[in-house]
């Protein structure tokens, strides 16, 4: 990759310092060599930014070199969160990996086993009923908003706007009400498994569900009330952190941080899965690719997310949620004192879970932060023999060093709660 | 003020004290005794009690217990859920999270440690004053929970010693609560002049 000017932004606002002549432009996207270019003459100073750092969305650091007040490079170091996922799929059976994806991307923990589910799935060729898939769309997508409001908290509280934190956190914290009611957890729900659902939701579900949607355009009104218009907000975040759409692309960057950017690319509408082409709903845009167009996008993918719900929950079929194949999952109840196959299914898919067939798939669903693939490979065991995830965070977080050159240091912060990562979905 | 009413009885003041408030300046009691009870009474309706000084500081540092923004996975969120409107752990005397670990005396460990992350946690906890004291939040901190691995540290324990553990994976809001007030009795109950080993 040759190394660039960065581009600028057509709103760059008259108090930005425009880069000064002499000091070269340091583009962190090469091979590796821009180490080297780092000038350490007396004008850059290194300081360290993380990994203990509120507003670094985790235990994310950055070595920033700053001439001055401005940003001449960015180093991420990650690492601080590794987990090992990826090891530790191979020592669970395919069952036991799904609350192992809970505790990858935290903020919207359904969606990872929505993910894993659909790999693993392919993979054993197997079709969910369409009351499974609806109620699959139905807490992937409330959990996609609780992600959302969890970012336009700490996002706007970055910047210092506290009481936005507030009003998400009420919002949020009814959604986690819901996934309690359905799984009994708050968080890690642990509620799509490989072949279907924990179980079926119960009567309350549907109700609580429309109560929320009927409130929550009003709520996203509050929000905007506080931050789209405000002069603060605006002026912090319209032209900083500017990422132009060929940049973005050719960083791997999905999700809204890509959307941002003028892409109109969702895996939901590319590359349909559990029944989204069903569904109305808009992709929105930016135009300019800063920070403020990010926001803009996000808060309007709440309103799309909460039509969706909207239409899932009206037209929820009836039915089972969980498919047929009962090498898969267990049989009901009663099946068993009545079938010898059945609690011999019973026993083999306790004791040892279900195998299938050899082969290597690639699975992406459209997170809460962008596209959250799974390759998963088999042996013909009863474990993944490889299960390589493709975490959004990554890749836009790569996107980071491009979009801080040159700005301010004050501004770091502004654009790493733009791109919205999570650690646990960078390290893994 | 907070005070509870079996640790600040309000005792006989001191003959010493109570002479120094000044009987002669207090309006008359009818038919009271000119004795110690006298002044004693006299000195309560003052204002003045007698308690330790170790109470007293204790008292202090329970009540207003600032926590390092040390959030490291998933339990993190609900630590900050904990800070909002609904569970409020103002209510508590604990809201106050400082950012840098020099103004705090809690370290809330929230989430799994890696290997990675362990010095820094180490380094972080040495830069806090004294007194200070630390939750383990969930089980990924307090054990490893279900990360059995080559990454996870197995219990944070082994970095730094833990003066609460919650169970949990995450824990709910209410139950980083109840760690709030359990280390606030063993505060009480935490002799002043004691220095952690």
């Amino acid at each position: 990759m040759a190394i660039l000017p960065p581009i600028r932004g057509d709103g760059t606002p008259p108090n930005r310092v425009p880069v000064q002549e002499g000091v070269p432009h340091i583009h962190p996207g090469g091979q590796g060599e821009f180490l080297d270019k780092i000038e350490t003459g007396e004008e850059l100073m290194e300081i360290n930014m993380g990994p203990q750092h509120p507003s670094t969305h985790g235990v994310l650091r950055l070595v920033l070199s700053l001439d001055g007040e401005h940003v001449r490079a960015c180093r991420p170091d990650i690492g601080y969160l590794h987990t090992g996922f990826e090891k530790s799929f191979e020592s669970h059976t395919y069952q036991q990996c799904i609350p192992l994806t809970d505790r990858m991307d935290y903020l919207a923990p359904p969606i990872n086993n929505f993910g894993f589910a659909l790999a693993a799935e392919k993979l054993l060729e197997i079709e969910i009923p369409p009351r499974g898939q609806y109620i699959r769309v139905i807490v992937a997508e409330l959990s996609r908003i609780a992600s959302h409001l969890i970012w336009l908290g700490t996002h706007a509280m970055d910047i210092g706007a506290v009481t936005a934190f507030m009003y998400c956190w009420r919002e949020r914290d009814k959604i986690l009400d819901i996934m309690e009611w359905i799984s009994g957890v708050r968080m890690m729900t642990s509620f799509i498994r490989v072949g279907g659902l924990m179980a079926d939701v119960p009567e309350e579900f549907v109700p609580m569900v429309r109560a929320f949607v009927a409130e929550f355009p009003k709520r996203v009104d509050e929000y905007e009330g506080l931050l789209t218009a405000n002069p603060i907000f605006r002026q912090r975040t319209i032209g900083l952190g500017v990422l132009d759409s060929a940049t973005a692309i050719s960083y791997g960057c999905s999700g809204a941080t890509l959307r941002g950017s003028g892409v109109p690319y969702d895996v939901r509408r590319a590359m349909p899965y559990s029944g989204y082409d069903q569904f109305q709903f808009d992709v929105p845009v930016g135009v300019r690719g800063d920070v403020y167009d990010r926001y803009l996008v996000r808060v309007r993918e709440m309103r799309e997310a909460c039509r969706i719900v909207e239409q899932a929950v009206e037209g929820l079929p009836g039915g089972p949620v969980n498919t047929s194949d009962r090498k898969v999952v267990l049989p009901p109840r009663t099946e068993i004192d009545n079938s010898m196959e059945s609690l011999i299914h019973h026993f083999k898919i306790s004791t040892e879970g279900f195998r299938p067939p050899p082969g290597r798939v690639y699975s992406a669903v459209e997170s809460a932060r962008g596209e959250l693939g799974f390759l998963m490979i088999s042996d013909g065991g009863n474990r993944p023999y490889r299960c390589k995830v493709r975490g959004p965070s990554f890749s836009n977080l790569s996107a980071l060093s491009y979009m801080v050159q040159d700005e301010l240091m004050a501004d770091v912060v502004a654009v790493i709660g733009s791109i919205d990562i999570i650690l646990g979905d960078v390290d893994r | 003020m907070g005070l509870k009413s079996d640790e600040f009885l309000i005792r006989r003041a001191p003959l010493a004290m109570a002479a120094r408030v000044g009987a002669s300046d207090l309006p008359a009691i009818p038919g009271a005794i000119p004795a110690e009870q006298d002044l004693a009474d006299a000195a309560a309706r003052e204002g003045i009690f007698s308690t330790t000084v170790g109470k007293v500081i204790a008292w202090g540092r329970y009540s207003s217990i600032w926590p390092a923004t040390f959030g490291l996975a998933c339990c993190a969120i609900e630590m900050m859920g904990a800070s909002n409107a609904r569970f409020d752990l103002a209510r508590f005397g604990a809201e106050v999270f400082r950012a840098s670990p020099r103004q705090s005396d809690l370290m809330i460990v929230a989430g799994r440690v890696s290997q990675k992350m362990g010095p820094v946690l180490r380094q972080i906890y040495d830069q806090m004053p004294d007194p200070k004291w630390v939750i383990s939040m969930g089980a990924c901190a307090s054990c490893g929970g279900i990360f059995n691995n080559y990454a996870i540290i197995q219990g944070v324990d082994k970095v730094v010693p833990v003066d609460v553990y919650i169970p949990g994976c995450p824990p709910r809001p209410e139950g980083l609560i109840e760690a709030v007030i359990m280390l606030q009795k063993k505060i009480a109950a935490t002799p002043v002049a004691s220095i952690r080993e």
